[in-house]
């Protein structure tokens, strides 16, 4: 029941969403902290009674069932999911969004997307919810974005639409090769093919997640997008969506695809790699923050890439309590950069300065943040990093210190970007700024004490996600 | 016992995040009151761990689970040893001065920032105990990241002033690249070994260390050096010490001379058992010799230096410098010692500068003082006492600490051991050029200044005559065997742990030799620093003294060949390749589409014999390929 529960919130109140328009934001406040209350269920209830998969028929003609089901590498995102829309609603709160009914429908109906995509149990239903988790990000972006969204849209939404198309191709292909042309993916794992097919499977399936991620050099939609979205996009974006990019990699790709993974993967961590240290590089040279936190999360995707593709047990747990995480860290970022722009209408940090003064308690949520960004010990990023990196170490020692350089460079471009807002000398704008206010307090407290907690006792996520990584292993 | 150990660093943890959360609300005498009070306990605690283990026994004690997952299994443990209960001795006891000497030092400070500061000062507190309890290397890493922050976070303490945030972000990278070579140092022995963890690691019946061949033992302890490299600051991450002193002066005192910077220090120590092994000996070399190479480079420019402060950093460089000389050949008891006397004398010295500046009135230029020995008694007393330490003048602390040290090199090489004692002397000459050109002479500040000049209030003299006090008798906790049998507690103390190789018979004749001439020439040093700058008088450098005055241009060097290069492939990178290479190709392939989509709808003209056409066409193309396949 839970997974349905999971889906059918989310989605029954954004439809609703659309037509109460008055009620919108609290159907979706509510829908959400309902989410968030089945999910925390889910994973207290450790043995549970309950059932943890649903199936009905659904397009039986084409093979394709709505088979959908909870198991621990989809806890770990569903939790994120589940987790991000209360937040960022919190965060935002003080935002003036017009024609506010529709935004929150469509932010609830991305929610649902997004479930469903974690969920998914069947190659259809997986490919049907990764458009819909799309579609209302697409129109989010489109209505509420900056001044040049259209065209940042556009690019963002042709390149993912693309990748999704090859995905769907490679479906369609794999599903004529199973017994009775099924979709489930349990069929799917037991799929008999020619290395060649494999590699041209694998190829058109890695582009749509290479691109979701993205990696380099597929990534030059992202800065743009996530500077023109409007910043809880953007959030549903880098916390959520790029994680079902290396979710797709870990369910539908290397399972699937065991020999082409064989051959690909050398290549595949050696662009990750250069990617980590391509983007820490451009991230330097940003003066706009959206842009500086957009290259930044390029290179962490870049490291979880790589460490995923080790398939080394400790890389592929890092990888998962690192999505996790990073989505934790990235969503405190942009509510403090969203806070920023709200009250100074700035995001050039050339032009801020000094807001240490003026906002002191902004400027402690900002560096526990940042710190965690750079994986810091007792952070949370720490863990996951130093576990990818063990992985990333026992599959090659030089990719290993290639990528470690990331290390250094993220301090350069996150310690700068605290010097460049908050130290220095206010002026003339920043020095009328007020410090935040309750909401935003309880939202980055909020954040800030899990990337405490999972810095310090990281121990109940590796619980989660141990068996289901082990039994990924074993595919 | 567990508990009071896990007391230790939590108090400081405490005391951060009473004085951090409540920064609004506590009164500054509240916020001094629980600074120093849980500096106090743990100190107290600190003792009674040290009586424990004094016998040689080890405390082990896990918490929890760290990191529990596949392989890796890292306990959230603390260990306490004879050589981890010596450095809590020295942070908590001298880290409890320092915070009563900042209740007078900072008292000008805003009451937030106030306790902004002692949070920060708790905080390193906490993390520099980590360091030193952690009981595998991943605790240990932690600290040592953590003190880093702190570092960074007090650095930058006054964050309006843009050089000195420079100066902060400046410590926290250089840090942090040899933070990434002591990462690759444990995957590259959690790899081998499979394990972290000290006493299984270096457990002799375990055995594990036989699993590392000698190429992995040059590779791990190289790694680990650089790592060292840029906590201690040594060549080549040394210019972030110098730059750090933009911090307040307390904070230069405790982390950047006495606790901090020897981290690097015990983290060989406590490594020992892979330096002694024979893959270690090119490391012990190369270390020898970056030592070295720190302590006379260091010591050049300090003699330049007109800042009070940048003389005692590129002193503390040296002096940081000779340990690493001591650890590579092989004379680890000496290294702690010194550590122990340097961070006695060194933090003497520190406080003792910003008992002047305080005076001074912000002021840090030498050049600009002179006859304060008339205004500040205590000051000038225990200053002098810290000098006369550092330069080695028997029988104060410093003598008898770096003696070991000379004596190691000597009988390591003659060379080394002539170069060292070079820098020694170099050490005795700015010391007292300092002290000379400070307290001696005539005033050389402006009318307001001298008016001002002021003996500092007794939470700041206290601490000073404590530590004084230390650097006089510190020293006979290491009596050497040749004067007295039996009386090198030190040593006794860590055997346990670690022990120094001696690789020659060195005989007592030659052993009162070696240490007359030193003190002879130490005393030659200081009487050539007296005749030089007594009477203080402007001139011009020649060639040698600008570029020590400028630091051998070092700065300049990095700027040029590594910060530029990096910032400029940068911005190749962002303008060029980004632009135009990649997100150029992604918006040219949609153009072409769009071009092509344009031509493409002159062919949907609605002609029908043209539709025919091209029908025909296709279906010939198609069915040629039909027979070109069949003809396969």
């Amino acid at each position: 029941m839970i997974p349905v529960l999971l889906i059918s919130v989310p989605l029954v109140a954004g439809i609703l969403g659309f037509f109460m328009k008055q009620q919108s934001k609290n159907i979706a406040w509510f829908a959400s902290i309902v989410t968030l209350g089945v999910m925390l269920y889910a994973i207290c209830i450790k043995h549970c009674v309950c059932n943890n998969e649903f199936e009905a028929t659904w397009l039986p003609g084409l093979g394709a069932s709505f088979h959908i089901g909870l198991d621990g590498v989809g806890k770990m995102l569903c939790l994120l999911t589940a987790f991000t829309f209360p937040i960022i609603f919190l965060g935002t709160s003080e935002r003036k969004i017009k024609t506010e009914g529709s935004y929150f429908a469509l932010m609830m109906l991305s929610q649902a997307g997004l479930m469903g995509v974690f969920l998914a149990m069947d190659g259809l239903l997986f490919y049907f919810f990764w458009e819909l988790a799309l579609i209302p990000v697409y129109f989010l972006c489109s209505m509420w974005g900056g001044e040049k969204r259209i065209a940042a849209t556009f690019k963002f939404f042709i390149y993912t639409f693309i990748g999704s198309l090859f995905m769907l191709i490679a479906l369609i292909y794999l599903s004529g090769k199973t017994d009775g042309g099924s979709f489930a993916l349990k069929d799917l794992y037991n799929v008999q093919l020619t290395l060649k097919e494999q590699n041209w499977l694998f190829a058109l399936m890695f582009a749509a997640f290479a691109i979701k991620m993205p990696i380099f050099p597929l990534h030059t939609w992202q800065p743009d997008a996530y500077d023109q979205a409007p910043t809880s996009t953007t959030m549903v974006l880098s916390a959520v969506m790029v994680k079902m990019g290396l979710f797709g990699i870990m369910r539908w790709l290397i399972p699937i695809f065991p020999d082409a993974t064989a051959t690909a993967k050398l290549a595949i961590i050696v662009f990750s790699v250069i990617g980590i240290i391509y983007a820490s590089l451009i991230a330097m040279k940003q003066d706009n923050v959206k842009k500086l936190v957009a290259y930044s999360s390029i290179a962490h995707i870049g490291l979880m890439c790589a460490a995923l593709f080790t398939q080394n047990q400790l890389g592929i747990q890092g990888v998962m309590v690192q999505m996790f995480n990073h989505g934790i860290n990235i969503l405190g970022l942009w509510i403090v950069i969203d806070i920023i722009e709200r009250k100074t209408g700035i995001k050039k940090m050339s032009d801020l300065g000094g807001l240490a003064k003026t906002t002191p308690s902004l400027v402690i949520f900002l560096v526990i943040i940042a710190l965690a960004n750079i994986a810091l010990p007792l952070t949370n990023a720490f863990v996951g990093e130093f576990m990818m990196f063990t992985a990333l170490y026992q599959y090659n020692v030089w990719i290993a210190v290639a990528a470690g350089i990331g290390i250094i460079l993220s301090a350069v471009y996150t310690l700068g970007m605290i010097q460049k807002i908050f130290y220095g000398n206010t002026n003339s704008v920043t020095q009328n700024v007020s410090d935040i206010n309750i909401n935003e307090k309880c939202a980055l407290a909020i954040l800030v004490l899990f990337i405490i907690v999972m810095g310090v006792f990281s121990e109940p996520m590796f619980a989660i996600t141990n068996d289901s990584v082990v039994g990924l292993l074993k595919k | 016992m567990n508990i009071q150990l896990a007391l230790i660093p939590l108090l400081p943890l405490i005391g951060f995040l009473i004085n951090g959360l409540l920064r609004n609300k506590l009164g500054k005498s509240m916020v001094s009151l629980i600074g120093c009070g849980v500096l106090l306990v743990s100190f107290i605690l600190s003792i009674l761990v040290f009586i424990e283990v004094k016998s040689g026994t080890a405390i082990t004690v896990k918490y929890f689970n760290f990191i529990n997952a596949g392989t890796l299994h890292i306990p959230f443990a603390f260990q306490a040893d004879a050589l981890s209960a010596l450095f809590l001795l020295i942070i908590t006891g001298i880290g409890f001065l320092i915070h009563v000497y900042s209740t007078s030092y900072m008292h000008e400070e805003e009451s937030p920032h106030y306790a902004r500061y002692f949070a920060y000062l708790n905080l390193f507190i906490f993390s520099m105990l980590l360091l030193v309890l952690g009981a595998n290397y991943i605790i240990m890493f932690i600290g040592w990241e953590g003190v880093g922050l702190c570092s960074y976070l007090l650095i930058g303490y006054w964050f309006q002033n843009k050089d000195y945030t420079n100066a902060a972000k400046k410590a926290f990278i250089m840090n942090r690249i040899g933070d990434l070579a002591f990462l690759i140092a444990l995957f590259w022995l959690f790899g081998k070994t499979g394990t972290l963890t000290f006493s299984e690691l270096f457990d002799i019946k375990l055995n594990l260390l036989s699993k590392l061949t000698a190429t992995d033992i040059t590779g791990i302890t190289l790694l680990f050096f650089v790592g060292a490299t840029g906590k201690s600051a040594q060549i080549p991450l040394y210019t972030w010490l110098p730059d750090a002193m933009a911090g307040p002066t307390p904070v230069s005192a405790l982390i950047h001379a006495a606790t901090m910077v020897t981290a690097g220090i015990y983290m060989i120590v406590r490594s020992n058992a892979l330096y002694t092994s024979t893959g270690a000996a090119i490391t012990n070399e190369i270390i020898t010799f970056i030592g070295l190479a720190t302590a006379l480079l260091a010591a050049s420019i300090a003699i330049k230096q007109n800042d009070i402060k940048k003389v005692l950093a590129y002193s503390t460089v040296s002096q940081l410098g000779f340990m690493f000389i001591a650890l590579g050949t092989g004379a680890y008891t000496a290294a702690v010692f010194h550590v122990m006397t340097h961070a006695f004398f060194k933090a003497l010295l520190f406080l003792g500068s910003g008992s002047v500046i305080h005076a001074m009135g912000g002021e840090q230029d030498i050049t600009k003082m002179g006859g304060l020995n008339k205004y500040m008694k205590t000051t000038y007393i225990t200053f002098f006492i810290g000098c006369l330490a550092i330069a080695g003048i028997p029988p104060l602390s410093g003598f008898f600490s770096k003696d070991a040290i000379l004596l190691s090199a000597f009988e390591h090489n003659k060379i080394i051991y002539g170069a060292a004692l070079f820098a020694a002397l170099l050490t005795a000459y700015y010391m007292f050029r300092l002290l000379f050109l400070t307290f001696h002479g005539s005033f050389r500040g402006t009318k307001h200044q001298e008016e001002h000049l002021h003996e500092s209030p007794v939470a700041i003299t206290v601490p000073l005559i404590v530590l004084a006090i230390l650097a006089i008798i510190g020293g006979f906790a290491g009596v050497p065997e040749v004067f007295a049998k039996g009386y090198n507690y030190i040593a006794e103390f860590l055997h346990p742990i670690v022990s120094d190789k001696h690789t020659g018979e060195i005989s007592h004749s030659t052993e009162y030799m070696l240490m007359a001439l030193a003190t002879g020439l130490v005393i030659c040093a200081i009487i050539f620093a007296w005749i030089k700058n007594k009477n203080y008088t402007a001139s011009q450098n020649n060639a040698l003294g600008k570029v020590l005055e400028n630091k051998w241009y070092v700065d300049e060097l990095y700027d040029n060949t590594i910060v530029k290069p990096i910032a400029g492939t940068a911005s190749f990178l962002n303008k060029t390749i980004e632009k135009f290479g990649l997100d150029g190709a992604v918006n040219g392939v949609g153009k072409a589409i769009h071009a092509a989509s344009r031509q493409f709808r002159l062919l949907q003209s609605g002609q029908v014999g043209l539709y025919i056409l091209l029908m025909v066409l296709g279906l010939i193309f198609c069915v040629m390929m039909g027979f070109y396949k069949f003809a396969l």
